[in-house]
């Protein structure tokens, strides 16, 4: 075996650029879809909660027709079967603003939308009935009630398994290369098709991966430090 | 719209694409039940790794379920198809580079689950067990690794399930799987919102299923469980 390393390729002219770039459009399309996810769950989880029938039984139909199928097929979905049923104007937007990165973007939001829905249920479930009650005795209506108690308490006590599934998500975003979205696994392929160096490149986009994972872990520890609610969490519960 | 797409490539979609029979070495299922099965066998060993006492052998465990639940899939499979090549010396099959990639990747998910199970079991067991003049390794194999394996059964279904739908990502390579045999189709037909969505139905169908079936079998066991 003759395999000469040259690690310089990471970080010299135009390849080092590629992975930099890489990195930029898993960070871009990480943190959108990352926030549509956020506010698909958290509408979606609350709905779960509603005592409403109809609401209760919309919010799982969105969960569990979402959840259950692979999300390469979303991609695929919204990047070619969607398109053509737009209007016109939409599709012109689209097709001058890279529509294979908004169509990732909506793939993975809604995707993980589906998956946060299930944390934020839990996390609501976790908190006393009593706290509703109390709420609206106090004259609040249920909207109210959920906008200024519920859903404020639930987000405190889902920060681990919520890390979980922000990791997830981060992770997940390279499977927006098969619709030729060019984040950092795209950037990967690409550097070692210029330059045959696949273990290089393999190892820096793995590296990033990893580092990010480690970062995002981090940052998500601190925020729950600061936020967990003392007696209702068990600090480190949920995480695994 | 215009069902007769799905209907004249029904056999094609389902039979070889799914299931794994026909002329392509493919196959969703093909791929998901010997992944899974291999899966679980190397996932038990570094689940026990992660449980001895030494430090040499419950570190490196860690190291590689970290490792794994760390990188994306799409990067491991990268990793093997460009790795197997270098280092066997010829380029494999994509089944077998895809196999070897999901079998690597789950089983450090597999692990935890393991690893999970084992602790599930009460403490007592152990010590009722080496009490009565059991082995260390006896204790293991006939009292403590039944009864997790017992625990374990709900998780792993929800892993399967996981796995399922990870199995569309060898498509990437080649490999002919459900949604590899919707995108050949689609190449010819160009009728993207009659495959995807038919394929999502498939892989919904199946998931949701299995997921219904763990959740029954999981009451059977814990029948305190709403």
């Amino acid at each position: 075996m003759t395999y000469r390393f040259t690690w310089n390729i990471l970080w010299s002219g135009q390849t080092g650029g590629w992975l930099l770039q890489g990195l930029i459009t898993t960070l871009e399309i990480s943190a959108i879809a990352w926030l549509l996810a956020l506010a698909l769950g958290l509408l979606s989880g609350a709905l779960r909660t509603a005592p409403v029938l109809l609401l209760r039984w919309i919010g799982a139909a969105y969960v569990e027709f979402f959840r259950n199928v692979p999300l390469l097929v979303w991609m695929f979905f919204w990047y070619f079967a969607v398109p053509p049923f737009l209007p016109q104007t939409l599709q012109d937007w689209l097709l001058e603003h890279s529509a294979e990165f908004w169509a990732g973007v909506v793939a993975l939001g809604v995707y993980h939308g589906a998956r946060f829905s299930e944390v934020i249920r839990s996390g609501i479930q976790a908190i006393p009935k009593t706290q509703l009650e109390a709420a609206q005795s106090t004259g609040l209506t249920i909207l109210q009630a959920y906008r200024l108690i519920i859903i404020p308490i639930a987000l405190r006590l889902i920060v681990p398994p919520a890390t979980n599934e922000t990791l997830n998500l981060l992770k997940n975003s390279s499977v927006a290369l098969t619709i030729g979205v060019a984040e950092l696994t795209f950037q990967t392929r690409q550097i070692e098709t210029y330059t045959a160096k696949a273990f290089e490149a393999l190892v820096a986009g793995t590296l990033i991966y990893l580092v990010l994972c480690l970062a995002i872990a981090l940052l998500m520890s601190q925020i729950e430090r600061r936020t967990a609610i003392p007696g209702m969490i068990a600090r480190g519960a949920g995480e695994s | 719209m215009d069902l007769r797409v799905i209907g004249d490539n029904f056999g094609f979609l389902i039979v070889q694409g799914f299931i794994g029979l026909g002329a392509f070495a493919g196959g969703t299922l093909r791929l998901a039940i010997p992944a899974i099965f291999l899966g679980f066998i190397l996932g038990t060993f570094i689940g026990l790794a992660r449980l001895a006492r030494s430090r040499w052998i419950h570190v490196p465990a860690a190291v590689y379920v970290e490792f794994f639940r760390g990188v994306p899939l799409v990067m491991v499979i990268f990793w093997f198809w460009f790795m197997i090549p270098t280092i066997v010396g010829k380029s494999l099959p994509e089944y077998s580079v895809a196999l070897t990639a999901f079998v690597v990747f789950e089983a450090a998910y597999l692990a935890e689950i393991v690893r999970s199970g084992i602790q599930s079991v009460p403490h007592g067991q152990s010590e009722a067990a080496i009490a009565t003049g059991l082995t260390r390794n006896q204790t293991m194999g006939l009292v403590i690794l039944p009864q997790a394996l017992r625990n374990m059964i709900p998780a792993l279904v929800t892993q399967f399930i996981v796995l399922l739908k990870d199995t569309s990502l060898a498509s990437i390579i080649g490999y002919v799987d459900l949604t590899k045999a919707a995108q050949i189709v689609n190449n010819r037909e160009i009728r993207p919102f009659e495959l995807y969505f038919f394929i999502a139905l498939v892989y919904w169908a199946s998931s949701y299923g299995m997921s219904q079936l763990a959740r029954r079998c999981e009451r059977r066991m814990n029948p305190t469980l709403p």
